[in-house]
This record gives structure tokens, C-alpha cells and sequence, in this order.
């Protein structure tokens, strides 16, 4: 360990420190509170790009570091110290995070000028960069945990922050909910890996994978997919995505779109080790993938909310992700270049989307926008950089990332495993299709077509207006990012070539069609989605009220009755069994001895008079929670 | 006849339980002798002298049973070995905060307890030794009898000193749970249910050691256990005789369905003593139940196993989905309690030697943050409305009077409870003497019901953030001391094979956290007069307790506050605020420690 690697801490120091302070001096910390937050996440960018340059400069076989910082537990022959681990994978989220994270500070200084708890914001935000960074720089699956418990707890905090709202607070308590279903798989993965390997970091787990069966590997890795999907918003856990965008835009800019949704992608890519070892896991992520990549992108062409579309579109993008990371090491770079990319442009529309709302008194009907780009040129050109990125459409970054995924999903994973290959290329094929659609008709709802505004606000009118330049300014940059970072990045290879000491070198698979004819349907079904988007939302008029629309899109409003299901499979039986044990716990024991109290009508009427309440109640509960347990003890002895 | 020999007594070790309960003596004393104004001081002195007396102590006989593993004293009825100190430990920290609790009258300058126990709740005798302004200090000398039971309890030898030791710690509690200065019914009656139910308890326990003996011929442990590994063909006198014996600690340490004493004691009981009494109580038995499943029991586990898990997986299920619907702050930490005795459970049954030190971990973890919670509940209380300059009661003030009744009074005494209680009601707001005019309303009693706590986090960030670390705490968050206790005990139950446990405890702990986070939201994010009932009942309208029933009754109050302590709680909950975070960031000394002792001699 050199000098700059002992900087790694500071990365979760300084986010943490700069938090702590900002809830701790309270109100005197209101007027400049917010430019500190912008200043530590800043720093925290600044101290990656250091430790960027140290890592290039070493030979790619010497660029894991770990850097230990306590001991933390140790019992009996358990021993864990808490350590991060500075690699090109963490490094880039690192990277990623603090840089996306920055430029969305500097958003929220304007945008939440009005708001009276700004600095709170502010330290809500560093407390979520902070914890984050621990997610990605741990060097352990329990110190993962930690940070995966602080981005949930802040994430919660900050999407109930406008918590004055009761669907806020509902959003945020939904959200709660499918992260905890996650944190079950993460807690149950690690104990697994405690039971099987005897320690938790990465490196034992990986050490351990060659002599564990392929049994225990594959429950691990179903463990761990149940906790990516609670994270990312994976089927079928995925229905808390959109119900969050009821918080501050720049939090579902940083949390939704470029960091905190992506978790679930970087522990299955840490994880590696363990789903190589476990084929049938690995194909669960695939299908996972694959399923709420079709989902997202269904949901996402009926949404008429500006936010929610865009979540919808997170949802169906990261299944692209999480598709590419099940096919194996082919897929590993693959699906973290696209959550790079990914994060520039849909963080830079989310960003757009936010300045429009700013502009439009916090309107996100997308029926009531429309004609905007006249009123907003700057998120007009950045919101359609990014459009283009996410549509796929060479140079942009999108092209470059999605279309590598596309490609490896043609790639037949192993000996007669043709079908695969058709079929999870052709999903990722039509979602490319479905998502011009859906992408193109929220930018030509928004932005062209006739003005559906002037005459529809109630009580004053509506002036839009482009936002101060602290709000685009962020916006430019990663617009910037969301036109040329993929080129940049996959030249000469150079992303997949710099994660290889995580990933692994791949030989190169040829797909089950030829890459040219692969890249040419791509874009055709671009072309195709985009086409029906234009006639549909743009030669055509859009009318003001939603159209009944058809069956599927009736569904799909309702995010496919994901809720209806949940509430069915999960909500209801949940409900009845709090009731039964609630009323068994008070009233069913107490009715069946309140019966043979009137039997053996002397002691009950005896223990009536003596009036205890429900003393007696309890005594027959023990008793017969004694006699229960003595049929459990002897049973097996008669 | 044969000549009576007096044993050799190793009285070194058995300081602290001396230093305790001579104590405890002692203050008895200092009842009869010393003037009234005095005994105060004196009694607190006392207390927690001794207390802090018994901590050095353990500290001191550390290092010799470190080196040889632990001795038997008095013949084996008292085992001193590294969890016995570790436990006993344990209980005089704990001990000395809650006591630090007790001992705080609050800016108020009223305690917890009842001016004159003996008193009829409403008569004139209370009303004139309130006037009197009488103390009841006996409650030093009890917490302290009960101590000293606590801590010779999980380092019994033999059975007969089990049952002493369970007496001791029990009876004092009966009392000091009855002794609430406020809500004097509910605590009366919340006493005699606990001692019923207790009685009840100590004769299954009482039976299962005859059984025992019956079986074995001795009452020692050691003897107990060299019986059970030869095949003496009475096994179901000794299935059955373990059963009762495990049944009377297992109704101790609040596990289902021998819990159901403890959501009511709990919310009856002066919320001090409910510190003293979740955290301690709940080490104590553990350690008796630790000890005997470990050392007497563990060739029957193949018997007793599915008992356990039965009792554990229930323990876990009931008091995480009950406490759901609570809506008494004390209530839901009660059976937050009751969850946590199946959290520990699982790694009693785990029968490893990683179980003892995560169960002995565990438990010091939840102590502190239980003692650390009631403390704060014990601050936060209701502002009766303003009275009118006349004198006269405002109606806010009369119909503010009627919350007091709740709990378990629906029977037909609740009419009477009604109208006592709120005649004593009455009476406390003149006992505080509020001045005609007063612009704020006198401070009444602990506001418990979570609505009452909405906005705490707004008015007393301080306060509500401190609660919050020993919520996140219950809840198992990481780098909180529940964290780590909960990863040792699940982490130590999938290495004894009962991985099915571990589930049931993760899926329990991650439902458990939504009642936790509720009051975090309802602090935090719920203004505090916006219609307060409706964040607390949504979860689940449709479910209500008997607590819930009365709260749609509820007038409201002009308020909550929090009222200033006078330093003592302030020091306990600040000192459980630091071993919580101080356990969860850097357990690794604590673990070692524990580890390194974690040897049950025979």
C-alpha cells in the first residue's frame, strides 16, 4: 500500500463528516450549509480521480488494493476486519457516484433554493454519497451490508422528504418494504456464506466457491439476486420504483438513476465467483433481467407522469444490465458499461425532467407539456442528447454500451444452449424497439407538438422558463457525457480491458448471428419505435385526457397490477396472519377457557370475582402452551 | 447422625453478590434509622456504591477465572466461571444505569414512584402523603435485593439455589412494579398479575425440580447431568421434569406462550423499574437458561430440540407481529422484548461455544438499549391543559383525565378505574401546583401513546436521535450493538445446524424493523398536531388491540413534553447510547473478551 491508497478512506470520511456537521449545527449551518455538502462530495470526487491516476499507473495485475481499517468482529474462529478495497470495479463506481453525485449537489442548490430544509437536503444527500461509497469500496459482504443499510436508510429519508404529503409517505414506506424483502436475501446469503466458507469477505468467498457444492452456490446466488432485485427494482420486486419518484427530482436523478438502483448490478458482478460455480442462478439472473427489461419498458410506454416514464425506463435499462451480468463473464464489463453510460444520460434527464417541472410549477403530466423547446433550448438540446444515448443511436454512449449487451446476449453460452441465445437476444432486440417508442413519445410529448399548457392552468396561468444556470449547467455536463463518454471509453476496448482484473479476460464468442446483422435489426427496431412514436405523438395530436387505451395499456398504467399481485400474494395473507395471531395471542385462548371456566363453574366464577382482568387468561395460556410443548417433548418417546 | 462440617468457603467469589446484598441489608436498615430528609442521599449512596462495587469486583475476579476456567463455591451451588462474571457483569452495568434512571426526579421533582405504596389509589391517606411530599426510598433497597438475586441466578450450581435465586430477583419486582406514581391502578394491577402468573411460574419450576430429583437423587447440576448420560429408564420422569424446570425460565425470559405477563407488567410498572426489569431480568434468566441447557441438558437435545424451536420460532413470530399493531410506546417495546428473548433463543439452542458468546454479547447489547429506551420514555411526558384563572379545571383538563384508563382494564372495573382515576388525575395537577394563568398546562405523566411522540424529533432532535440509535439498534441496523448481537446469534444458530432458526430470526428481524421505523417517522416526519392517529394506525386499521380500542376515545392533550432530568438519567442514557454504538462500530475487544471465557464448567 502506497501513500495514495491511504487516501481511499477519506472517500466515506469526508461525504460523512460534512453530513454529520450539517445536522448537528442546525440552523447556523442554513445560509452556507448547502455549499458544504457541494464541497465534500466534490473533495470525494477529487480524491477518486487521485487514486484513478495511481491505478493507471500501476500494471493491470497490481491493481487491487485493499486497505484495512479495524479490526471489527472477531468471535471464536470468525474474524473480520472492515476494509475497502480499491479496484477498477469500485474505483469506477467511485468515480461515477462521486462525479454524477457532484454535478447533482450543484443541481439541488438551486433546485431546493425555495425549500426552508435545504441543509437538511444537503446533509441527507452526503449521508446517501457516503454510504454508497461504503457499498462499493467494501471489502467484505458484511461492511457491503453496511453500506447497503445506509443507502436504504438515506434514500429513505430522502424520498419521504417532502414527507407533508401522505402518497410520499406511502411511496417512501413501499420502498422501505421491498428493500427490507431484499435485505432478508442478503442477511440469509451471508449466513450461508458464514456457514459454508467461514468468513464473509470477498476474497475467502471466492477462495471457498472451488470446494462448496454446486447446491449451497446456488442458493447464495438466488440469496443474493433476491437482494439485487429489492435494490434495483427487479421483478418482482420492482413496483416500489415508480411510487419513489414522489421525492425531490434530484434525488431520483441520483438514487433512481445513477447510483443506488445500480447496486443490485454491482453485487452480482462482485459476486461473480459464486454464480460462476452456479449455472442455474446465473440463468435466474438472465430471465430476472430479461422479464423486467420487457416490464419496464411496457410500463414506461403508458405513463403519462414525466418521472414515472423515466423510472419505468431505469427499471427496463437496469434489466438490461442485470440480463448481461447473468450471461457470465461475457457480460460483466458489458453490464457495467452500460450502468456508466446509463447513469450519465438518464441522471442528465432526470435532471431535464426536473427543469421542466421547475419551469412548469411542478407539473409532470406529460398531456399538459408539449411545444416546450422553444421556452427551454438548453433542456431541450441536453434532454434530447441523452434521448439519443438511450435510443441507442450511433456515436452516442448508449449505442456503444447497449449494443454490446445485445450482442452478447446472441452469444450461445454453452453447448446446447442455443435457444438462449434467440431468445434473450431477441428480448433484448424488441426492448431496444420498445424503448425508442416509449422514450421518443415522452420527448416529443414534452417538448413538440402543439403547446398543451397555456389553457390548462387552474387558477393562473403558466409562464414556462428556462432554468438558472446552476440547474443546467450540471445538465450540459452530462449531456456531454451522454454523447461521447461510450466512444471514449470503448476505444481500443478500454473499459472492458480496465475492468479485467475483476472480470477476467473473455475470449471473444461469436454471437449465433453476425455482429453486422446484429447491429443493422437494432437499429431498425429503433427506427421502428421511434417512427410509430412520431406518427403517434406527433403527426397526430395528443389529446389533453388519456385515452381508454387498450388492454395492455390499461395494465401497464397500473404498472402491469404489480401492486394488485403484491397485495394479493404478500399484503393480505400478511394482514390475516397479524390478525389471527393478534386475536390468538388475546381472544382465541381466552375463549376456549372462558368455555371451560363455565364448565367448572365454581373456580370460574371464583376467578371472576377475584376481577384480574385477564390474569387468568394468560395462566390457561401457559398452561396450555405447557401442555402443548410436553406432546411435542414426549411424543416422539410414545 | 453425622457431624455437621462446615464447608470451606471461598468468599472471595462470591464478592459481588455479597457486596450487593449487603447492601440491600443495609438499606433496610437506613429505612428504619435514618431521618426521613436524609434517606434520600443515603439510600442512593448505598445503591450505587454497591453496585459499582460489584462491577470492580467482577473485574477483579476476572483475571484468576481467565486463568483457570472458574471455581465451585459453597460445594457447587455457586459456579463461578467466565460467563457467570460475564453475566454478572453484565447485570451490575445495567443495574447501576437503571438505577442512575430510578434515581432521577426530573425537573419536575417528582420520581417514578408512588408517594405511599400502601395507599388506595385516590384516597385521602395518598392525597395527604403526597401533601406530606413522601418518597418511597425503599425501592433502593429493593432494586437492590433483586440484584443481588439477579446475579447469583445464572450462577446457580444446583437447583435448590435456582429456585432461591429466582425468588429473591421475583418478589421485589412484584412490588416495585406495583408502585407507579401514576396510572396507580394499571400498576396494581399489572403487579398482581405479574405475581400470579409469577407464583404460577415458580410452581412449575418448583415441580420440575422435585421431578428432577426424583429422577436423579440429587439437585446438583453436575450430579443431574451424570444421571442423564446413564440410562436409568425414567425418562419420562426426567423429559417431564426438564420440560417444567425450562418452563418456569422460560417464562422469565418472556418467551411465548409463557409472555403474556409481560406487554402488561410492562406498561404498568413505573417506566424505570420497566428498564430495570426488561434488561436485567431478561440476562439473569438467560443465563440460567444457558446454563442449564448447556451443562444439565445437552444429551436430551434431540428430545428437547423441537421444544425449543417451537418455543423460539413462536417467541420470534408473536412479539414481532404483535407488536405491530401496539400503539403504547411501552407496549410495542414490550413485545420488541418478547421478539428478542426468540432472537437469543436461537443461539441458546444453537449448542455451540460460539452460541454462548453471542448469546452473552447479545445480551448485553439489548440491555443497554432497552435501559437507554425507557429512560427516554420516562422523560417524555404530557402537558395537562391550561387551567382557567379561576381555578377552576378547564374541560380540556376533565376530559384529559380519562386516557389514564387502559391496558387490560376491560372488565367490568373499569367503570370504577374511570372514575378513581380520574379524581387522582385531578389531583396531580394540583399536586404540581400550576399557577393560575399559567401559560402552559403542568406536566402529568409518561406520554406513551405513539401519537403522543409525533414531532418529537422537531421539538427534541436530540432526545428522538438518541432513541433512534437504540431503535436502529433493536432493529439490528449495522454498527449498532444489535447488529452485531443479532449476526453473532444467527451467524452461531446456522452453525449448530439450525439454520431454519436463523431464517425465521432474519425474516422476523426485517419485519420487526417497520414498527421500529414507524416511531422514527411518526418522530421525525409527522407534525405533531396533524392528525396524529391517522400515521399510527395505517399500517393496519383494521387490527386493533385492546390499547388500540380505547385510543379512538382518547381526548387529546394540550400536549407532550419533555421534561428536563435532573443529570442522573441523562448520564444512563448517554453511557447506553455509547455502548451502543461502541458495540456495533468496534465489538471486536467486547467479543474477544467474552470469547476467550466462554466456558461453562460443570
Amino acid at each position: 500500500m502506497n501513500d495514495l491508497t491511504s487516501l481511499a478512506p477519506l472517500l466515506v470520511a469526508v461525504p460523512l463528516a460534512s453530513a454529520a456537521l450539517l445536522l448537528l449545527l442546525g440552523r447556523a449551518a442554513d445560509r452556507w450549509g448547502h455549499w458544504l455538502g457541494v464541497l465534500a462530495s466534490t473533495a470525494a470526487f477529487v480524491v477518486g480521480a487521485v487514486l484513478l491516476t495511481d491505478l493507471l499507473g500501476r500494471p493491470a495485475d497490481d491493481r487491487v488494493l485493499d486497505v484495512h481499517l479495524f479490526d471489527w468482529i472477531s468471535a471464536g474462529h470468525f474474524d473480520l476486519s472492515a476494509g475497502l478495497r480499491v479496484d477498477p470495479l469500485s474505483l469506477t463506481f467511485v468515480l461515477l457516484v462521486t462525479f454524477v453525485g457532484t454535478l447533482i449537489h450543484v443541481y439541488s442548490v438551486a433546485y431546493m433554493a425555495h425549500d426552508a430544509a435545504r441543509r437538511r437536503f444537503f446533509a441527507y444527500l452526503n449521508l446517501f454519497i457516503a454510504a454508497m461509497l461504503v457499498l462499493v469500496l467494501a471489502d467484505s459482504y458484511l461492511l457491503l451490508f453496511v453500506g447497503w443499510e445506509g443507502v436504504g436508510l438515506a434514500s429513505y429519508l430522502l424520498i419521504g422528504f417532502w414527507n407533508h404529503h401522505t402518497p410520499y409517505a406511502v411511496a417512501a414506506k413501499k420502498a422501505f418494504v421491498a428493500n427490507r424483502v431484499g435485505d432478508i436475501g442478503l442477511l440469509v446469503a451471508l449466513m450461508l456464506m458464514f456457514a459454508t466458507f467461514g468468513a464473509v469477505d470477498f476474497d475467502s468467498v471466492a477462495a471457498g466457491v472451488g470446494g462448496a457444492s454446486q447446491g449451497t452456490l446456488t442458493a447464495i446466488g438466488l440469496m443474493l439476486l433476491l437482494a439485487a432485485c429489492g435494490k434495483s427494482a427487479q421483478f418482482p420486486l420492482q413496483s416500489w420504483l415508480g411510487d419513489a419518484m414522489a421525492g425531490p427530482t434530484p434525488v431520483s436523478a441520483l438514487i433512481h438513476a445513477a447510483t443506488m438502483v445500480t447496486a443490485g448490478v454491482y453485487l452480482i458482478v462482485r459476486s461473480a465467483p459464486v454464480f460462476e460455480g452456479a449455472p442455474t442462478a446465473q440463468l435466474v439472473v438472465t430471465i430476472i433481467g430479461a422479464i423486467t427489461l420487457l416490464i419496464g419498458a411496457i410500463i414506461g410506454c403508458a405513463k403519462d407522469d414525466i418521472k414515472k416514464a423515466l423510472a419505468a425506463s431505469t427499471m427496463s435499462q437496469i434489466g438490461y444490465m442485470v440480463l448481461a451480468a447473468g450471461l457470465g463473464p461475457v457480460g460483466y464489463a458489458f453490464a457495467i458499461f452500460h450502468l456508466v453510460t446509463h447513469g450519465f444520460f438518464k441522471a442528465g434527464m432526470f435532471l431535464g425532467a426536473g427543469s421542466v417541472m421547475h419551469g412548469m410549477d411542478d407539473q409532470t403530466d406529460m398531456r399538459r407539456f408539449g411545444g416546450l423547446r422553444k421556452y427551454m433550448v438548453i433542456t431541450w438540446v441536453t434532454f434530447g442528447a441523452g434521448w439519443l444515448a438511450i435510443l441507442g443511436v450511433p456515436p452516442f454512449s448508449g449505442f456503444w454500451s447497449k449494443d454490446k449487451i445485445i450482442e452478447s446476449a446472441f452469444v450461445v453460452p454453452e453447448v446446447g444452449g442455443e435457444w438462449r441465445a434467440w431468445l434473450f437476444g431477441a428480448v433484448a432486440l424488441v426492448g431496444a424497439g420498445i424503448t425508442a417508442f416509449y422514450m421518443s413519445r415522452m420527448f416529443f410529448m414534452t417538448f413538440h407538438g402543439r403547446q398543451r399548457w397555456a389553457q390548462t392552468s387552474d387558477g393562473h396561468d403558466q409562464h414556462p422558463h428556462e432554468s438558472p444556470a446552476l440547474m443546467t449547467i450540471p445538465m450540459v455536463l452530462l449531456a456531454v457525457g451522454s454523447v461521447g463518454l461510450g466512444f471514449v471509453l470503448q476505444l481500443g476496448g478500454g473499459f472492458t480491458t480496465w475492468l479485467e482484473p475483476v472480470t477476467g479476460h473473455v475470449e471473444h464468442h461469436e454471437p449465433v448471428l453476425p455482429v453486422l446483422v446484429i447491429q443493422v435489426a437494432t437499429l431498425v427496431a429503433v427506427a421502428l419505435g421511434l417512427a410509430l412514436a412520431w406518427r403517434q405523438y406527433l403527426s397526430l395530436p395528443v389529446p389533453e385526457a388519456a385515452p381508454a387505451g387498450t388492454v395492455l395499456t390499461r395494465a401497464a398504467r397500473v404498472d402491469l397490477y404489480q401492486d394488485a399481485v403484491n397485495d394479493a400474494v404478500l399484503v393480505e395473507p400478511g394482514r390475516h396472519l397479524t390478525r389471527s395471531l393478534v386475536y390468538g395471542d388475546r381472544t382465541a385462548v381466552d375463549g376456549a377457557f372462558t368455555g371451560l371456566g363455565r364448565l367448572t363453574v365454581g373456580i370460574g366464577e371464583l376467578v371472576r370475582k377475584v376481577q384480574t382482568g385477564y390474569a387468568r387468561q394468560y395462566a390457561a395460556t401457559m398452561l396450555l402452551g405447557l401442555v402443548v410443548l410436553a406432546v411435542v417433548v414426549l411424543a416422539p418417546r410414545i | 447422625m453425622t457431624e455437621f462440617i462446615a464447608p470451606d468457603i471461598a468468599w472471595a467469589q462470591l464478592t459481588p453478590i455479597l457486596l450487593v446484598l449487603g447492601a440491600a441489608v443495609v438499606g433496610v436498615l437506613v429505612e428504619a434509622f435514618v431521618p426521613r430528609r436524609a434517606r434520600r442521599p443515603v439510600q442512593l449512596t448505598i445503591t450505587l456504591a454497591a453496585l459499582a462495587g460489584a462491577v470492580v469486583a467482577v473485574a477483579a475476579l476476572w483475571g484468576g477465572v481467565a486463568d483457570t476456567g472458574g471455581t465451585d463455591v459453597l460445594l457447587g451451588s455457586v459456579v463461578v466461571d467466565g460467563p457467570t462474571l460475564v453475566l454478572q457483569g453484565t447485570i451490575a452495568v445495567l443495574a447501576l444505569l437503571a438505577v442512575l434512571v430510578i434515581a432521577d426526579r426530573t425537573a419536575t421533582g417528582e420520581d417514578a414512584f408512588a408517594p405511599q405504596g400502601a395507599a388506595t389509589p385516590g384516597s385521602g391517606y395518598e392525597e395527604a402523603a403526597r401533601a406530606a411530599g413522601l418518597q418511597q426510598t425503599e425501592v433502593y433497597p429493593l432494586v437492590l435485593f433483586a440484584t443481588g438475586g439477579m446475579l447469583i441466578f445464572p450462577a446457580t450450581g444446583d437447583l435448590l439455589t435456582l429456585f432461591v435465586a429466582l425468588e429473591v430477583l421475583s418478589l421485589p419486582l412484584y412490588l416495585l412494579t406495583g408502585l407507579a406514581r401514576r396510572r396507580r391502578l394499571l400498576s396494581q394491577e399489572a403487579s398482581m398479575k405479574y405475581f400470579l402468573l409469577g407464583a404460577f411460574a415458580s410452581a412449575l419450576l418448583l415441580f420440575g425440580i422435585a421431578l428432577l430429583y426424583g429422577f436423579s437423587g440429587s439437585l446438583r447440576y453436575a450430579d443431574i447431568a451424570t444421571a442423564v448420560r446413564a440410562d436409568t429408564g425414567m425418562d419420562a420422569l426426567l423429559l417431564v421434569g426438564a420440560l417444567l424446570v425450562l418452563v418456569g425460565l422460560l417464562f422469565k425470559v418472556g418467551a411465548v406462550p409463557f409472555h403474556s405477563w409481560t406487554p402488561d407488567a410492562y406498561q404498568g410498572a413505573p417506566t424505570p423499574i420497566t428498564g430495570f426489569m426488561a434488561a436485567c431480568t431478561k440476562v439473569a434468566a438467560f443465563g440460567a437458561l444457558v446454563r442449564l441447557f448447556y451443562v444439565v441438558l445437552p444429551d436430551l437435545r434431540w428430545d428437547l430440540e423441537p421444544m425449543m424451536w417451537t418455543v423460539a420460532i413462536a417467541t420470534m413470530a408473536v412479539g414481532t407481529v404483535v407488536a405491530l399493531v401496539q400503539t403504547d410506546v411501552k407496549r410495542v417495546l414490550a413485545y420488541s422484548s418478547v421478539a428478542h428473548a426468540g432472537f437469543v433463543l436461537t443461539g441458546v439452542v444453537a449448542l455451540t461455544q460460539s452460541g454462548i458468546t453471542a448469546v452473552l454479547f447479545y445480551l448485553l447489547a439489548y440491555g443497554a438499549a432497552t435501559v437507554g429506551a425507557f429512560g427516554i420514555v420516562s422523560l417524555v411526558r404530557e402537558r395537562g391543559a391550561v387551567r382557567a384563572a379561576g381555578g377552576r379545571v378547564t374541560s380540556g383538563a376533565a376530559s384529559g383525565g380519562v386516557p389514564h384508563v387502559e391496558g387490560a382494564t376491560a372488565t367490568s372495573g373499569a367503570a370504577v378505574a374511570t372514575a378513581v382515576e380520574v379524581r387522582a388525575d385531578a389531583d396531580d395537577t394540583d399536586g404540581e401546583g400550576a399557577e393560575p394563568g399559567e401559560p402552559e398546562g403542568p406536566v402529568l405523566g409518561e406520554a406513551t401513546h405513539l401519537s403522543q411522540w409525533a414531532g418529537l424529533g422537531r421539538t427534541n432532535p436530540v432526545l428522538a436521535g438518541t432513541f433512534v440509535l437504540f431503535l436502529l439498534s433493536f432493529a439490528g441496523i449495522p454498527l449498532t450493538a444489535g447488529f452485531t448481537g443479532k449476526f453473532a446469534v444467527f451467524t452461531a444458530a446456522v452453525e449448530g445446524g439450525a439454520w431454519p432458526l436463523a431464517v425465521v430470526g432474519v425474516v422476523a428481524s426485517a419485519a420487526a424493523a417497520f414498527f421500529y421505523v414507524r416511531i422514527i417517522v411518526l418522530m421525525f416526519f409527522t407534525s405533531p398536531q396533524g392528525g396524529p392517529q391517522q400515521p399510527v394506525t395505517a399500517g393496519s386499521p383494521d387490527v386493533a388491540d385492546e390499547s388500540g380500542a380505547d385510543a379512538g376515545a382518547r381526548a387529546p392533550r394540550a400536549g407532550t413534553v419533555v421534561v428536563a432530568s435532573q443529570g442522573f438519567a441523562l448520564v444512563a442514557i448517554g453511557a447506553c447510547a455509547l455502548i451502543t454504538i461502541a458495540l456495533g462500530v468496534v465489538p471486536g475487544p467486547v467479543l474477544d473478551a467474552i470469547a476467550s471465557v466462554a466456558q461453562l464448567i460443570p
